[in-house]
């Protein structure tokens, strides 16, 4: 009889749930469109322009260098850079962005470079500015290769090989297959994504059946019915628990997707841009089968701390005024696990949300600390029961349920 | 059957500390009688018919209800009883039919009874024009009998009425009324709370005056003329009222 009521009241509210726009918003559409939008649009438009500006010839004005026309013939034989005549006011240009940098050769400039002189060529870029940044390098990589020709020139000189400054060469290697790469960049933002839409699903139904509940003068009603307080939070909390679950569900699915999508593009392709070797995130179903295995007891600990909070509330505003912070207060360590060098440890593998966060990251590079993952499932399947406990006790208080 | 044994409810508030909402009041209400709590705002009434519907518990004292106890057996009251006031509102994303098949479905009616009570109770009501139309979409009238069905669903033995016709135009009140009167015809056990003295005089079958959370007066209407030597009932309530009233708890 129990269970038979608990399946009615989840069958009234389920069906409520989906005749509710707002709920449908947060439930299904946000995830479905949040993942697609954000890997493929966000991450391809960030490398989009970032070749843009590479394949952009920036303006570089050169100062001085009238007496060394070998290092100003140098510069502009380079074909990634297009050297301007000098105007007094460069620096403004280099702010305007007119121009992309200047480069100032030292009056007898090469005349001292014959005498073994140290000299220095400064480079003005517009710090924080992507095309500054990206022209001063090309310009520094030319005036490098030059100095490099000066040197074996001189080492040539003195009859000295040239290999005397390399003696040995140093060389790094990357052995971790492409999902690991791409898991260790990406893993962070994966877990930290599906525990905040585990919240956000099931946020609006918690506070519809709770606080809205009380505002549209149905609490009374239901309460005046046979059912058991026990029986009547238990059919509301599964189905804010199936709400946060689905959202999640569909949140890992939709990225899982939204990176073979990626991976599908050329743009990504390792071999023809190397800076996308950190996209080529190959996620495999068992890691994403143990993502949401993760989520499922932290979707319980939501759901019922959403419950107990909006059930505290008189109205769906006043609701949405306690569940705001109690967003920051998920997101705060939800972030902490993507800060880099933040690594599971038994302590942190105590502090929900946080472990959770740092153990989705592990997940999806495909390692699996079978004790971490214990810890971690067992001490949020504690919390969860502890607050689902709290939900059952705040719906048997008259004080909470009649707050005027 | 309706009987009430020295109930109490305290509750605590902030500003005014300890209340006393309802303050030992012991009455008994028959089948097939109209008990009429006759109160201003704040005297106690809700609260009373609130711990009756067992939606709060007392503090102290006690109710047997359909012969349940109300403290010991809450749940078993409320199968027995049918409960609808202003408050008690409907779900709006539901239609009327799924409203009351709802509520049907908790009292633990089965599937073929349920049809069976809901066509028999939206023929009676005339509800059928409407059953499949969300209740956020309904007027205000058909609101009214949603309700009635929804507390009929079960065939209650007693129905408790806390204020039913507060803010509704005349045509509706005057539904509800009928309903009320029906009721008692049908032999179940009524209790109605309300500060309309006309009310009380065209349906009730014994009157229980409340205020401060004390049942101060109770009788026929017959019986309270006599003893206040007055006949009109607002006069009446006055006489019994005024040297316990105090403003304050109105608000």
């Amino acid at each position: 009889m129990p269970l038979q009521n608990i399946g009615t009241v989840y069958g009234k509210e389920l069906t409520e749930a989906l005749r509710d726009r707002r709920t449908l918003i947060s439930t299904l559409l946000v995830p479905l469109l949040l993942f697609p939008l954000m890997s493929v649009g966000f991450f391809g438009l960030a490398l989009t322009l970032e070749k843009k500006a590479e394949e952009e010839i920036p303006k570089v004005m050169l100062l001085g260098g009238a007496d060394s026309p070998q290092v100003v013939g140098e510069l502009r034989a380079s074909k990634k850079i297009e050297v301007v005549p000098a105007t007094p006011d460069w620096k403004d240009k280099i702010i305007n962005k007119e121009i992309r940098a200047a480069i100032a050769i030292p009056d007898g400039f090469e005349a001292s470079l014959a005498q073994q002189n140290p000299q220095t060529i400064e480079i003005y870029k517009y710090r924080g500015e992507l095309k500054s940044s990206i022209s001063a390098d090309t310009v520094e990589t030319n005036l490098k290769a030059y100095r490099d020709k000066v040197i074996e020139s001189r080492l040539d000189a003195n009859h000295v090989p040239a290999s005397v400054l390399k003696p040995f060469l140093i060389k790094q290697e990357n052995v971790a297959p492409p999902e690991k790469v791409g898991g260790a960049a990406f893993g962070g933002i994966i877990g930290y994504m599906v525990i905040l839409l585990c919240l956000t699903g099931g946020m609006y139904p918690a506070m519809d059946l709770t606080a809205g509940e009380k505002e549209r003068g149905t609490m009374e009603t239901i309460l005046s019915s046979p059912i058991s307080r026990l029986d009547l939070v238990l059919g509301k909390f599964f189905l804010v628990l199936t709400a946060s679950l689905v959202t999640a569900a569909l949140s890992v699915l939709s990225m899982g997707v939204s990176f073979w999508g990626i991976q599908q593009l050329k743009a990504f392709d390792v071999t023809n841009n190397p800076d996308a070797a950190a996209m080529q995130l190959q996620i495999k179903l068992p890691a994403v089968l143990s993502v949401f295995l993760m989520a499922l007891p932290l979707a319980v600990l939501f759901s019922a701390g959403l419950i107990t909070i909006s059930l505290f509330a008189k109205s769906y505003k006043e609701a949405q005024s306690y569940v705001t912070p109690l967003m920051i207060l998920v997101i705060i360590p939800a972030v902490a696990a993507m800060l880099p060098g933040v690594e599971l440890t038994a302590k942190l593998a105590l502090i929900p949300i946080l472990n959770v966060s740092l153990l989705c990251k592990e997940l999806v590079t495909g390692t699996y600390h079978w004790n971490f993952i214990v810890l971690i499932f067992l001490s949020t399947c504690v919390y969860a029961a502890a607050a689902l406990f709290l939900a059952v006790k705040m719906f048997q208080r008259e004080d909470v349920l009649f707050r005027s | 059957m309706i009987e009430t044994r020295g109930l109490t409810k305290l509750f605590k508030d902030k500003k005014r500390g300890e209340i006393r909402a309802v303050d030992g009041v012991s009455f008994t209400c028959s089948p097939g009688q109209i008990y009429g709590l006759l109160g201003a705002n704040g005297a106690g009434k809700t609260t009373t018919l609130r711990m009756l519907a067992t939606i709060l518990e007392p503090t102290d004292g006690t109710a047997i209800v359909c012969g349940y106890d109300v403290v010991e057996a809450p749940q078993k009251v409320r199968a027995n009883v049918g409960f609808l006031s202003t408050a008690t509102a409907l779900y709006p994303r539901l239609s009327s039919q799924e409203m009351v098949e709802y509520f049907g479905r908790l009292n633990g009616i089965e599937e073929a009874e349920l049809k069976k009570r809901v066509d028999e109770i939206f023929t009676r009501l005339d509800m059928n024009s409407f059953r499949d139309r969300r209740c956020d979409k309904l007027s205000t009238g058909m609101k009214q009998k949603t309700s009635i069905a929804r507390t009929l669903i079960h065939d209650p033995q007693v129905m408790i009425f806390d204020e039913p016709t507060l803010g509704l135009d005349i045509m509706t009140a005057r539904t509800i009324l009928e309903f009320i009167r029906e009721c008692r015809q049908r032999g179940k056990t009524v209790i109605f709370s309300t500060h309309v003295m006309s009310e009380v005089e065209k349906l009730c079958d014994v009157i229980g005056i409340i205020q401060s959370g004390k049942l101060l007066a109770e009788g026929s209407l017959a019986a309270l003329r006599e003893k206040y030597k007055e006949q009109d009932l607002e006069e009446i309530f006055v006489k019994v009222v005024a040297p316990h009233y105090k403003p304050e708890e109105a608000a």
